[in-house]
């Protein structure tokens, strides 16, 4: 049988379609969720770095941020989700919901020196324009220095999306039926290896392209937007 | 309307300045003048607390600015402030730029707020480039936008570093011209500038700071036809 025969038999006479689709669906819902989780993070962490460097009341804070850094960043990810799958939330099953709030946290402490660096790149007269105008500080962070650090960083946002996407792979070890692991229970189930496998890293593969096809589309936009704006 | 008592700030070891004593009254136009380095922008910017003063006071309106109580965000809605290099928010069309911290602030509604700013933007012939982005424009247009952004909150002082420092020499009058206007309507302006031209002719009162003091302070015509101390003539000497 060739490979397309048995590809046609597998996921549409088997119907394991259904489970890959459902796999896929996760796969994507992990992925979002735990990138907006990852930006809300990094930018509170972020913000709080940014203004903690010369206030005193806000040490202990900028100390609990480092920590939650230095923590997450030396535990492996897997390590990570074992440990909210079956310690911290060992009551509860919803292993998609812990999945990504594993995922978002972890991708929290790095996305935090992201926008760090990102609001760094902003021009400080930025902020005293803000001040000088009454604004307070937080609403100077939003209103204008936030936008343009965001701007910056958009490409390395994306570098961190797709990282995320292929991270997530990992999900299976916690009874979550992501695209990995819905690949490994039709693999499991029809005793062939070379189908769904290679189904699983062609979808992979095609995200990412589209991902990449799309931050090139977006900083292309942005560099004529800059481009006509200064001109 | 602005006492300043014996201001002080120092940067580690560096005394910048060494106590300063002045006031601003309601429809002055102060210049301050002096040598690079003397402390002239260090001394503006702690007029709004930009920068913390490490002693002395600041009295704005009958309210210390040094006290942890005052509510130094809204007493900076009152003074306006103009930088060297604009700052304008680059993100924003030139319209923003203007309407954003009085809508924030609440101080206008978003029709009253527009309307503001293009009868500001009138006033300085740039009603045409609301929609512009900040990099479209020239330097001087730049400049005479980030004034507009400060009158927009309706200040009682308006603060200027060196407004014109970072403008080519063709962009320079164009700028002078609209601070000409504003003070001839009679805002209160304190204004650094190394335009010796526009402190002789528009300002009541000149300010020479030298090592982060007073070191003379006068009308126009007496500090440039007739200066006192040493320092300043020889000041003047070299930049007239
Ligand atoms: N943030 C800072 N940290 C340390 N030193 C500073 C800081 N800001 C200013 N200074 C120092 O204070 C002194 C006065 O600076 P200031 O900018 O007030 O001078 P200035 O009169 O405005 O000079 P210029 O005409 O060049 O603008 C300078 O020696 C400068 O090095
Ligand atoms: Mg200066």
């Amino acid at each position: 049988m060739s490979f397309f025969e048995k590809f046609y038999q597998i996921f549409v006479e088997k119907g394991y379609y259904t489970l890959m689709l459902d796999g896929f669906k996760s796969t994507l819902i992990i992925t979002v969720g735990a990138l907006a989780i990852g930006l809300v993070i990094g930018t509170i962490i972020a913000v709080i770095k940014y203004f903690g460097d010369d206030s005193k009341p806000m040490r202990p804070l900028v100390w609990l941020c480092d920590l939650y850094t230095t923590v997450v960043r030396g535990i492996p990810v897997v390590v990570l989700l074992l440990i909210f799958f079956f310690v911290i939330f060992a009551s509860s099953k919803n292993g998609i919901a812990i999945a990504t709030l594993t995922f978002g946290i972890n991708s929290g402490a790095y996305m935090a020196e992201l926008v760090r660096s990102g609001l760094n790149a902003v021009n400080a007269g930025q902020m005293e324009a803000g001040r000088s105008l009454g604004l307070s500080k937080l609403q100077t962070m939003r209103k204008i220095i936030l936008p343009q650090a965001i701007r910056y960083i958009l490409p390395a946002i994306f570098n961190e999306l797709i990282a995320l996407l292929k991270e997530t792979s990992v999900a299976g070890y916690v009874a979550v039926v992501d695209l990995t692991r819905a690949g490994t229970l039709v693999r499991n189930n029809t005793y062939n290896a070379v189908v769904p496998l290679t189904l699983v890293a062609v979808v992979y593969l095609v995200l990412v392209v589209l991902l990449t096809r799309l931050l090139r589309l977006l900083e292309r936009r942005m560099s004529t937007d800059d481009r006509r704006r200064k001109s | 309307m602005i006492d300043v008592v014996n201001l002080e700030k120092h940067f580690g070891g560096e005394n910048v300045l060494n106590g300063i004593n002045t006031t601003i009254h309601k429809g002055d136009v102060v210049c301050v003048i002096g040598p690079s380095g003397s402390g002239k922008s260090t001394f503006l910017r702690c007029l709004n607390m930009l920068e913390k003063p490490t002693g002395g006071k600041i009295i704005f309106e009958g309210d210390d600015l040094m006290d942890k109580r005052v509510d130094l965000n809204a007493h900076r809605q009152k003074m306006g402030m103009v930088f060297q290099q604009f700052n304008l928010f680059p993100h924003m069309t030139i319209m923003e730029n203007l309407t954003v911290a009085p809508l924030l602030l609440k101080k206008f509604d978003k029709g009253r707020a527009q309307e503001k700013a293009l009868e500001l933007l009138d006033r300085v012939g740039l009603a045409d480039r609301a929609n512009d982005y900040p990099s479209q424009l020239s330097g001087g247009q730049q400049q005479r936008v980030a004034i507009c952004r400060a009158l927009c909150m309706e200040p009682d002082v308006m603060l200027f570093d060196e407004p014109t420092s970072a403008l080519d020499p063709e962009m320079v009058g164009e700028v002078l011209d609209v601070m000409k206007e504003l003070a001839k309507a009679g805002m209160t302006m304190v204004v650094v500038t190394h335009e010796m031209g526009f402190a002789r002719e528009v300002s009541n009162r000149v300010l020479f700071l030298d090592g982060g003091v007073i070191a003379e302070e006068g009308t126009p015509d007496a500090i440039f036809n007739h200066p006192q101390c040493e320092r300043l003539q020889s000041f003047l000497a070299k930049v007239l």
